[in-house]
């Protein structure tokens, strides 16, 4: 398939070229929507379609008002100048938006990613026991519907943690009590638990062409467990740990539905602000957001794909 | 944390202790070798523990414990038990078919002067109103006067407000009462629980959630056909290219998957709207003139779900006539819809009459071959929601079938071919075999992400792309009926967790992979 | 260490977003665009100028999950909330709401006291009333230019043909539907109340099921009429006005069978500046605000001491707003008062069937 050998009848080459066409179709399903975002997001008019200035290019079917719409959005004033950019910075909706994604994201990657190489390690130890009880355990916050963790962690966040209370009969002041519903802190754990699957997924994968015999090596020649997995397991993993890590941070960064159940308006991420937007107020400055975030996507898969051309490299060199 | 002493065993088998050269079947230090070795393993055992626990209790505290007190909502719901203690235990010693007593209505006025008086009332009567609707003003109602029933109760009650003298009214309390209760998770799948324990199928105009876990089930396996087709041949394609094309193309796969679903999904409403890039291109082509027509062979004209600007001109003017053809007129020239065109130079020509004449002669034509300019319903319906979500879901069935078929070395086709076989045998009998483990893997990814999606159904599913999960969320923070979103979600998860269960017998959990 | 740095900047902005929000702020929450608009216009910016307080303001879709949740959760975050009679009500009942004493409220600019300054539905135990809305129909004129004048024409699919918007609730439909029927205005709950009024309802909807698109925000239905994607839809009728006065766009409002409401404040039990929200509550629901909050969208003030003050809309000077309003006598003949408590007693069991109507193709 790979190549057409010059003996190919006519009928072999016309399958040959219709097989290349249908595939390039596909192809373009899969891609033309995230491509045609970005012209879209420059139209100077409030619509999501191509305008007839924009098919005649047109300069003034183009302009980037709703990028400016994306800093001043939800600012008292955005017509002042004085103080603009602590408002903006304040109370600018989208701006909030993305300070939140990454104030839940950055320390959401970093539990999953932590607790979750942790894990890979003791998993892919043969000596593990119940290994696919747990792994099966590890992996259900992926499989299980998020509707259903977002409303069971809901209820379960809203109890009262501090545990003083447990023993005092009757309501307790709101002051006292140690909740995580609607807290910056529950979303984080929220976050991470979803995110750990991928980080367990990705780092056994590395693990499980990681020679074993290397560990003995080092374990032989006195070094203890800790520094055998910082000097000699953990620099040959880390590709893997760095991959799932992106894996944990793009969960996060990409959801909504817990984010809906969980969260207060104050605490809105950049995708359930999209969602709000989608639903209430649809306008192009949502096409413009979503244009950056495919900036971001790109910026991520670079890094992963380097990542793992990396990884190969480095397993092509341990001996095997 | 670190025993040195401990012989450090990794593997499963006892060979690498049988280096030291000791005495056979004892230790340097005199123990039985084999003891020995089971406490080494045991450590070790335990250390690989060690390192998955924190993740392991982290998982169950925040993730699997709440999901199992949630489900255990939809079979227990104390509102009313709680709030009214005194008319719980009259009424649930009551069998739900015999007259009401006295004492179920005196027991029923204290709890109402009570409940009144803490504010609950409002709760209870809530509870109550999810049984039998209209219960709640009855409730609060006959609370605010409950201070001055007087005995006797019952007639007191009846007297505040009628409804008391049903016994209707007496089996939904009693159904309330219930706490820990089959209600739920039996209307969760269109049945009923009488206060009397006998259990009946949801009448007709209410039965929705069969239906819905149904159409859920149908959209889940139309979105995992549909990311198969549409995914085995890419996945073909890059397996079987040098490896430098593949991983270009292969990228063309993986940016759909790091991009943000709802970046996705707002691209998609981008594309298919009335007014989207799809449209745009088929009214510019005419391919929508091809479509209408194969559809109205199948469908007449008015059972389409399609819009049409020249319709609402045509009807514009059949029913405004002269004014209306001056208010068409008046619009700028290259602003016109065909229709509107037409209309207009008829109206020029010979007045409003040939004008109306015109619009009456388009609309005759439309029943057969449409206005010209009509434009689908792509999205905001179920069709929609199958296009954005195979789009979503198809890398987790691309990824998965190439690497399988990576791993099948061409020459099977070779010499299959070399044997005489066709193209199609060659295909069908020998490489496509191959792949099935790649399929199963895929396909049963696909379903099961499918089944419990939210996001796409919610923004682009419209009326009939609803799915479960949207109802869940509608009881969870719409209607308030958090035991009822309980149990939905239970059954749910029932589904979720069996074909969780296949997968791992038939792909294995430890097989999964990203990318 | 770049994740640390980071880390350490997302809370290093984090605080400085904090430190940022004075101390004396409330949360006002309402329900989004044109309506949010013209109250941070009319009540906040005046309130802030006159305080020196601050008002963080936030967009919701209506109903009770949100609120409920906070307080039953001892976690509420929101300090004032703009909520429908009939949420009021139940939310009331379930003990989610502060009360509020009516005494306390400002006498009208003309001297009268609050108690009968307001209209008849305005004043709840938890609640006070700013506005009186109304669900009306509207259509593009330049579409059609002799449109629909009655509720009877936008159920008749052979005299006005083409796709209807609907609000995806039972809510105002079953009246209207009911109204299209025939059946008087002050009759439509008591019709409602019996199973075949209900039946009657589905039926004359299930008339134009095929050719309705449904809408669930207030800004969509708009939107929809310009894009062309339906020919006739029911709105929030402030939004289509917004459309008319500040887009220019050549709608039609028909206000046959408007079936009205009042939107009231109320405050959540356990608000952290509760003090601050009923001094808010009180500012905003005075005379001259409420007459001041007409100057942006047309809901009529709650209060009869405002009509006199209402005067034009904000940036068109010569556009009276009084013929707007869904109080004005012209618009009020046939209009239907939304029957909060029916709504509050089977909304749930009406939720159902619609869904249920919905799924069912």
């Amino acid at each position: 398939m790979s190549e057409l050998p010059p003996y190919a009848t006519t009928g072999q080459r016309a399958w040959y070229y219709s097989f290349r066409v249908l595939c390039g179709l596909i192809f373009l399903f899969l891609i033309a929507p995230i491509l045609i975002i970005l012209p879209l997001s420059f139209n100077s008019q409030p619509y999501f379609s191509f305008t007839n200035e924009m098919l005649a290019f047109k300069p003034e079917g183009y302009s980037t008002r709703w990028y400016w719409d994306i800093l001043k959005n939800g600012m008292a004033a955005p017509e002042a100048t004085e103080g603009w950019f602590s408002d903006m910075w304040a109370n600018a909706q989208w701006v909030r938006a993305i300070k939140n994604s990454f104030l839940i994201g950055i320390p959401a990657t970093l539990l999953a990613t932590g607790l979750g190489t942790l894990a890979a390690v003791g998993l892919s130890r043969s000596e593990m026991p119940f290994k696919k009880l747990i792994m099966s355990i590890l992996i259900s916050p992926m499989i299980i519907p998020l509707v259903i963790i977002g409303a069971s962690m809901f209820f379960f966040f809203s109890n009262d943690f501090n545990v003083v209370n447990w023993f005092i009969d009757g309501a307790q002041p709101p002051s006292s009590r140690w909740q995580l519903s609607y807290t910056y802190a529950g979303l984080i754990l929220a976050h991470a638990a979803l995110g750990t699957p991928f980080v367990v997924i990705t780092v056994t994968a590395t693990l499980s062409s990681f020679d074993q015999s290397l560990v003995r090596a080092a374990q032989s020649m006195g070094a203890g467990p800790i520094r055998t997995f910082f000097q000699v397991q953990m620099p040959l993993i880390l590709p893997g740990v760095i991959s799932g890590a992106l894996f944990a941070f793009i969960t996060s960064f990409d959801e909504v539905v817990v984010m809906l159940q969980m969260a207060t308006a104050e605490q809105r991420t950049i995708p359930r602000q999209m969602f709000s937007g989608i639903r209430e107020q649809i306008s192009p400055t949502i096409l413009a957001v979503a244009t950056i975030m495919v900036f971001i996507s790109i910026l991520l898969l670079t890094t992963v794909e380097l990542l793992r051309r990396r990884s190969e490299r480095m397993r092509g060199m341990s001996p095997q | 944390m670190v025993d040195q002493t401990a012989p450090v065993v990794t593997g499963t088998r006892p060979e690498p202790a049988a280096q030291k050269p000791s005495g056979p079947l004892v230790a340097a230090d005199g123990t039985p070798l084999k003891r020995r070795l089971d406490q080494a393993m045991r450590v070790s055992r335990w250390r690989a523990f060690g390192l998955v626990a924190p993740l392991l209790a982290f998982i169950l505290a925040v993730l699997i414990i709440p999901i199992i007190i949630f489900m255990g909502r939809g079979a227990y719901n104390p509102v009313y038990a709680e709030r009214m203690p005194a008319s719980t235990e009259a009424i649930l010693a009551w069998d739900g078919n015999s007259p009401v007593t006295e004492e179920m209505a005196a027991a029923m006025v204290a709890d109402l002067v009570v409940a009144r008086e803490d504010k609950t009332i409002g709760k209870v009567a809530t509870r109550v109103n999810q049984e039998l609707s209209g219960t709640r003003s009855m409730f609060t109602s006959t609370a605010r006067k409950a201070q001055k029933i007087e005995p006797p109760f019952l007639e007191g009650l009846i007297d505040a407000n009628k409804k008391w003298a049903s016994i209707e009214t007496w089996q939904a309390i009693r159904v309330a009462a219930t706490s820990v209760t089959p209600a739920y998770y039996l209307a969760a799948l269109d049945f009923k629980y009488s206060g009397d324990g006998s259990v009946s199928r949801q009448h007709e105009d209410r039965r929705i959630h069969v239906t819905l876990f149904l159409r859920t089930l149908e959209i889940a396996a139309i979105v995992t056909l549909g990311a198969l087709v549409l995914g085995y041949p890419v996945a073909w394609l890059l397996a079987n290219l040098q490896a430098r094309h593949a991983n270009l193309l292969l990228i063309l796969v993986l940016l759909p998957f790091w991009t943000s679903i709802l970046v996705r999904t707002t691209a998609w409403i981008a594309m298919l709207q009335g007014q989207g890039v799809v449209n745009d291109l088929m009214v510019f082509s005419g391919a929508n003139d091809v479509v209408l027509q194969i559809a109205l062979i199948f469908n007449e004209y008015k059972d389409l779900t399609v819009t049409s600007l020249c319709a609402n001109d045509v009807n514009g003017v059949m029913s405004g006539g002269e004014k209306a053809l001056q208010s068409l007129s008046g619009q700028a020239e290259d602003g016109r819809t065909s229709c509107a065109a037409s209309m207009v130079s008829a109206f020029q020509a010979g007045g409003a009459q040939a004008g109306v004449a015109e619009a009456e002669r388009l609309a005759e034509q439309s029943k057969s071959w449409g206005f010209g300019d009509e434009r689908f319903s792509l999205i905001y319906n179920k069709l929609g929601t199958l296009i954005a979500m195979i789009h979503i879901l198809m890398p987790f069935m691309i990824l998965p079938l190439y690497s399988v078929m990576k791993t099948i070395p061409p020459t099977y086709l070779r010499a299959a071919k070399s044997l005489g076989a066709s193209n199609w045998t060659a295909f069908w009998r020998v490489y496509f075999p191959n792949t099935i483990s790649g399929i199963g893997a895929g396909g049963l990814l696909v379903f099961i992400l499918a089944i419990g999606y939210y996001i796409t159904p919610a923004l682009v599913g419209g009326q009939d792309g609803q799915m479960i999960s949207n109802f869940i969320d509608f009881h969870m923070r719409r209607s308030l009926n958090w035991s009822l979103a309980a149990a939905l979600g239970g059954v749910l998860l029932i589904f979720v967790m069996f074909l969780y269960w296949i997968y791992d017998r038939v792909v294995g959990i430890d097989k999964m992979k990203l990318g | 260490m770049k994740l640390k740095t980071l880390l350490l900047g997302a809370a290093a902005a984090a605080v400085a977003a904090g430190s940022a929000i004075a101390e004396e702020s409330i949360t006002v929450v309402s329900w989004g665009g044109a309506y949010t608009k013209s109250q941070v216009e009319a009540y906040h910016k005046p309130w802030m100028a006159n305080t020196g307080n601050k008002i963080i303001s936030e967009d919701y879709n209506g109903g009770l999950a949100e609120v409920k949740a906070q307080v039953e959760a001892g976690n509420v975050t929101w300090d004032i909330v703009d909520v429908e009679l009939s949420d009021a009500i139940r939310g009331c009942d379930e003990g989610l709401f502060e009360e509020i004493d009516h005494d306390s409220l400002p006498a009208g600019a003309d001297g009268t006291p609050a108690k009968e300054d307001f209209i008849g539905l305005a004043l709840h135990d938890c609640a006070v009333a700013n506005i009186v809305w109304s669900t009306i129909f509207a259509y593009d004129s330049s579409v059609m230019p002799e449109g629909p004048t009655t509720i009877g024409d936008f159920f008749d699919l052979a005299k006005f043909p083409g796709k209807r918007g609907l609000r995806k609730s039972p809510k105002a439909n079953l009246e209207m539907a009911l109204s299209a029927d025939g059946v008087p205005a002050d009759k439509i709950y008591e019709v409602l109340s019996t199973p075949e009024g209900v039946d009657r309802a589905f039926a004359m909807l299930d008339k134009i099921k095929s050719e309705v698109v449904w809408w669930e925000a207030g800004a969509q239905p708009p939107q929809l009429l310009a894009d062309g994607e339906v020919v006739l839809t029911t709105a929030y009728n402030g939004r289509i006005f917004n459309a008319i006065a500040g887009e220019d766009k050549p709608f039609v409002i028909v206000w046959d069978a408007q079936v009205f409401d009042v939107d009231l404040w109320a405050i959540p039990k356990g608000a952290p500046n509760k003090d601050l929200a009923l001094d808010f509550l009180k500012f905003s629901t005075a005379t001259e605000q409420l007459a001041a909050q007409a100057a942006w969208i047309s809901y009529g003030p709650a209060r009869l001491s405002s009509n006199a003050l209402v005067a034009s809309y904000h940036s068109k000077p010569d556009l009276d707003m009084k013929p707007h309003m869904p109080t004005a006598p012209a618009n009020f003949k046939t209009a239907i008062a939304n029957g909060f408590e029916f709504w509050a007693d089977n909304q749930d069991e009406l939720n159902e069937r619609f869904n249920t109507w919905l799924a069912a193709n």
